[in-house]
């Protein structure tokens, strides 16, 4: 058996693991902070988790296909500084929220262009673009914000439905959790995916059009960009320039986290939406203690490498146990 | 000094095994100072474990070397370069960006007190190139040297090192005819000057060519030791091929019916030119040949992996477009790969989404996959081609090779395809299954599909097909009829380009 399969059985149960370690934590948090396991603190975990669930939804293709976009923060900045230019402007609100959607999907389609048609890699291209695309933000509002939107739409942004702890945003992730989850799990679509992610070249003899494939999933990810761009814009009532600096991070974590691969080929929306759960759960747990921002980035960058590290480490084990177990 | 016709090495009744595989039964060699010797056998006769066991790579289990009539020490590449053997591969291995001196003389650079003495390196270059009788500039890169340069300059190299015997492995398998002229030259020259070469070739014109002395080995052991002017290329031929054609081949006789592929004029210069041929229903049609004559690439052009330049394509009579496999597989052709592991199959996913990869068509409710129905296709097939594994979720990469040659087999024949283009199909699979997989290919020509099979395996070819295609490098030499095909002609035609009595 290849390392690479060994990995991969390893990886697979990475992602169910990842759901017991998020029990683990509730569990742990809920004892050690009275007020971790209320409805309204949940509120805010799925509420300030939003746009990186949105995100990780589509991030999830991305990286199972061996791809990455380092770009989405700066796509949001920008769809979000457009929504509110627009309106700003005098544009209808849902012709601005429009604009925030379709300039999130051509930016992704341009990452994808310049990635698939003149065959850059995508790291390089999507570092050229998270500045680019955060450039031309900066350039349409400068240090200006916009911050008056219809009560409707800020409502949806923070607001809960009825006297639930559930934010009114939290229906379309569960629509858009269900759509992606349908679509890597069951449709031919997701099965390509994960093979493209497997070996490129098997896909290219199994007659997958890899080209197309990678276009598709890179202008799906400036979409959902755009969404979260949306999202974000009502949630915190004001588009700028720098909406959401480092969010990138915050999803390939997340991701990585839920047992992707960040070789591609493996990786499950279960076991996503668990690692920006977890994230989420932690960050709340760490403000709940008023430890400051720092030690929480710092948390999160550990939990980062701890995600990434622990199928090799235990692979590493499995492989020195066996060789002693020949030895001897 | 070694004088011209002195024995050098004496290998006797040499044996090797890995683990339960017996690459060399009790070999023999003789190499005598000034001769060009020619190592010939089919593939996995054990010529390149020979070459191993002599250039330190293996160790042997049995038998005896003398080099100069003194024991010699295997198993350690430097011992060999120490015992004056030096390896000159198929595709050299130079540091493209260092000059030509600083290649030969890479990591025993003359010294002039601290400093290395350039000078003389560079001069000592260049009177082994001028040995050699090809005079390259010492300070030029090693980058954009032909891969006969390259090769030169690896030759250099080994006579730095007072290398008295010099081995080859198939040299000339990537030059073109020019190049081989000039290894040639270079042959003569090391031959003048009292060094032994051995060399591995399938050309067999070229053997005829240069060398003075002709082993054959077949199934590990030799056949025939003799001075070339006491052979020929009719009797090296049956020596290499030796064995009865077994019972392997379970031949149906189909009824032929109309052409399915028609391929005409198909070329693409890097590979192949001018390839015309059709394969009709229920018929196997067999593209023989060497390892890298351009069989492989003809079949990825055809099912659109790769594009080619000009000729056509058409698949029941109507015209298919190049460079597209979704195309290709939509008219129905399937392609088993040469490559199981790299091109055939997704390794570490299941057998179960490995078999039902083409076949979503059948498998889908309103564009979701029905695993139910998944998992019933997957149990069709694993009956139907007895495939073994635990759990349809195994992934493929913990079967055996000749199960996982059967999922893909599988996979393909999923989708019923009118043209099944199968290369090496039997390559590294046991005996039994092997059969089992002719059994099957069969089996698809006479439900009365069009079967186009690329293999290196002389047996197979005669056992199996109905149409033989000799291809030689790159271009179509021969193409024999189920009746007139012998081993011999096939193998004349692929390695001398003519056609034989």
């Amino acid at each position: 058996m290849s390392k690479f399969a060994k990995l991969g059985s390893v990886r697979r149960s990475w992602d169910t693991a990842i759901i017991g370690l998020l029990l683990l934590v509730w569990v742990f948090a809920s004892l050690t902070t009275s007020n971790f396991l209320t409805p309204l603190n949940f509120s805010y975990i799925f509420s300030n988790t939003s746009e990186i669930m949105i995100i990780a939804f589509a991030m999830l293709f991305m990286i199972i296909l061996g791809e990455i976009d380092l770009s989405v923060a700066s796509i949001l900045a920008l769809g979000s500084s457009m929504l509110g230019w627009s309106y700003a402007k005098g544009a209808p609100i849902w012709v601005s929220i429009l604009i925030c959607i379709l300039v999130g999907t051509a930016c992704g389609f341009i990452n994808g262009f310049l990635v698939t048609k003149l065959g850059l890699g995508s790291l390089a291209v999507t570092i050229g673009t998270l500045a680019l695309y955060r450039g031309i933000a900066n350039g349409l509002l400068g240090e200006n914000t916009v911050n008056e939107f219809p009560e409707f739409w800020t409502s949806f942004g923070f607001d809960t439905i009825g006297k639930s702890f559930m934010p009114k945003t939290l229906p379309l992730i569960i629509i858009f959790g269900i759509l992606f989850g349908l679509l890597l799990h069951k449709t031919p679509f997701g099965r390509r995916t994960l093979a493209i992610g497997q070996s490129p070249e098997a896909a290219k003899f199994a007659g997958v059009n890899v080209i197309r494939h990678k276009m598709i999933v890179f202008t799906f990810t400036g979409f959902m960009s755009g969404v979260a761009g949306v999202i974000y814009t009502f949630r915190f009532s004001t588009a700028q320039a720098d909406n959401g600096v480092g969010l990138e991070l915050l999803v390939i974590s997340a991701i990585l986290l839920g047992g992707v691969s960040i070789f591609g080929g493996i990786g499950t929306m279960w076991g996503v939406v668990a690692g920006v759960l977890l994230a989420g759960s932690v960050e709340s747990w760490l403000t709940l203690q008023e430890i400051n921002a720092q030690w929480r980035t710092i948390v999160t960058g550990i939990l980062l490498l701890i995600s990434v590290a622990a199928p090799v480490l235990v692979q590493k084990g499995k492989a020195r146990r066996e060789l002693k177990a020949l030895k001897s | 000094m070694v004088a011209k016709g002195d024995l050098l090495l004496e290998m006797n009744g040499v044996q090797k095994r890995f683990g339960g595989a017996v690459a060399l039964r009790g070999t023999d060699l003789k190499i005598r100072a000034g001769e060009i010797h020619a190592l010939l056998g089919e593939n996995g006769a054990g010529k390149s474990t020979m070459l191993k066991i002599l250039s330190g790579v293996h160790i042997n289990d049995g038998g005896t070397i003398k080099l100069g009539g003194k024991d010699f020490i295997t198993g350690s590449p430097q011992a060999s370069i120490d015992q004056g053997v030096a390896v000159i591969y198929q595709e050299p291995s130079l540091f493209l960006d260092l000059s030509l001196a600083e290649n030969v003389f890479i990591g025993r650079q003359p010294k002039k007190g601290v400093a290395i003495d350039w000078k003389f390196a560079q001069s000592e270059a260049a009177r082994l190139f001028k040995e050699l009788g090809v005079e390259l500039d010492p300070k030029r890169q090693a980058r954009g040297l032909s891969i006969a340069d390259q090769q030169v300059v690896e030759i250099a190299k080994a006579l730095s090192m007072n290398a008295n015997i010099i081995l080859m492995d198939e040299p000339t398998a990537a030059l073109s005819a020019s190049e081989v002229e000039r290894l040639m030259t270079v042959m003569k020259s090391l031959k003048a000057a009292n060094k032994a070469v051995i060399f591995v070739s399938h050309r067999l014109d070229e053997v005829f060519a240069i060398s003075d002395f002709i082993t054959v080995m077949r199934d590990g052991a030799t056949v025939s030791e003799n001075p070339v002017g006491k052979t020929d290329l009719q009797k090296v031929i049956k020596e290499m091929v030796g064995r009865e054609l077994t019972e392997l081949f379970p031949k149906t006789e189909n009824k032929i019916g109309a052409v399915v592929l028609e391929v005409k004029d198909l070329t693409n210069p890097a590979y192949f030119r001018n390839v015309s041929f059709n394969v009709k229903k229920g018929e196997i049609v067999a593209l023989a040949g060497l390892v890298g004559s351009g069989r492989s690439e003809v079949a990825r052009a055809i099912f659109g992996v790769d594009k080619y330049e000009s000729g056509s394509v058409s698949l029941n009579g109507k015209a298919l477009p190049a460079g597209s496999p979704v195309e290709a597989m939509n008219r129905k052709i399937a392609l088993v790969p040469e490559d199981r592991r790299q091109q055939g199959l997704f390794m570490v996913a299941g057998v179960n989404r490995n078999i039902s990869m083409e076949s979503f068509d059948r498998l889908t409710d309103r564009g979701l996959i029905n695993f139910k129905r998944e998992r019933s296709l997957t149990n069709t097939w694993k009956e139907k081609l007895s495939i073994k594994f635990a759990n349809q979720a195994d992934p493929v990469d913990r079967l055996s090779g000749g199960n996982q040659q059967k999922t893909v087999l599988a996979k393909w024949l999923a989708t019923d395809p009118d043209l099944l283009i199968v290369d090496e199909p039997t390559r590294g699979i046991d005996v039994a299954t092997k059969a089992e997989v002719h059994r099957l290919v069969n089996q698809a020509a006479s439900e009365g599909k069009a079967v186009l099979m690329i293999s290196s395996e002389l047996p197979e070819v005669l056992g199996m097909a109905d149409r033989i295609i000799v291809m030689r490098e790159g271009r179509q030499v021969a193409e024999l009829s189920r009746k007139e095909a012998t081993q011999e002609k096939i193998i004349a035609a692929a390695t001398t380009g003519k056609r034989s009595a």
